[in-house]
């Protein structure tokens, strides 16, 4: 019984993060200039690492956590170096 | 989802309302982003995702593996650390860069700048 409460909670989070995950590639697409897009990647990256984290509680593994671990970082770095760019209109000075 | 056969039933269910919690408030924060009208208003709507939401994702994964592992499994709080900490990062370069664009191009929906530089 607690196993199946936990089985459709898992899948309903996976559900509303892929909804999350639509709307912001949704955003990506429409604009409508470069900073909404960057601020939609942005959102993406971080359902994506909220999306491997409910893989792992789904799977028992614990892979998934370095998966989101490296996504949060690279993450990061991409969305400082693309509002760096948008600034200046270059990355490395 | 046979590994989760012998989690208790308190867990599995304070498990669930965590991970509920967590993606509930991440496609909030979606709908947000899609919903707001400008870029301005539209920049504080995913900070509800990464900083709450991913938060209490890492709980229920936490509480999660601790429980099933009959160990203390503590590695989660280092993605938690570092979202808190770059999300406000992030976000302020970004709404900077933006305010610095609408003024470059004289928009009349940002305020001037009061130091004469952009």
């Amino acid at each position: 019984m607690t196993a199946m409460i936990l089985s459709w909670s898992v899948f309903l989070a996976q559900l509303m993060l892929a909804l999350g995950m639509g709307c912001a590639i949704w955003r990506v697409a429409r604009g409508p200039r470069a900073q909404d897009r960057v601020l939609a990647l942005d959102t993406f990256y971080v359902l994506a690492a909220m999306l491997l984290l409910v893989f792992g509680i789904r799977t028992g593994s614990v892979v998934y956590f370095e998966a989101a671990l490296v996504i949060a970082l690279l993450g990061f770095v991409a969305t400082a170096a693309l509002s760096k760019f948008l600034m200046r209109g270059e990355v490395i000075e | 989802m046979t590994h989760a056969e012998s989690l208790p039933g308190w867990a599995a269910i304070l498990v669930s309302l965590l991970l509920l919690l967590g993606a509930g408030l991440g496609l909030v924060g979606a709908i947000g982003l899609l919903r707001l009208r400008n870029f301005y208003e539209r920049v504080h709507a995913p900070t509800l995702g990464t900083t709450l939401g991913i938060g209490s994702i890492l709980l229920a994964s936490m509480l999660f593996f601790t429980v099933l592992q009959a160990r203390p499994v503590l590695h989660e709080v280092l993605i938690g650390v570092f979202m808190v900490l770059t999300t406000p990062v992030t976000l302020m370069l970004l709404a900077r860069a933006a305010l610095y664009r609408d003024r470059r191009e004289g928009s009349a929906e940002v305020p001037r700048s009061t130091t004469g530089e952009g």
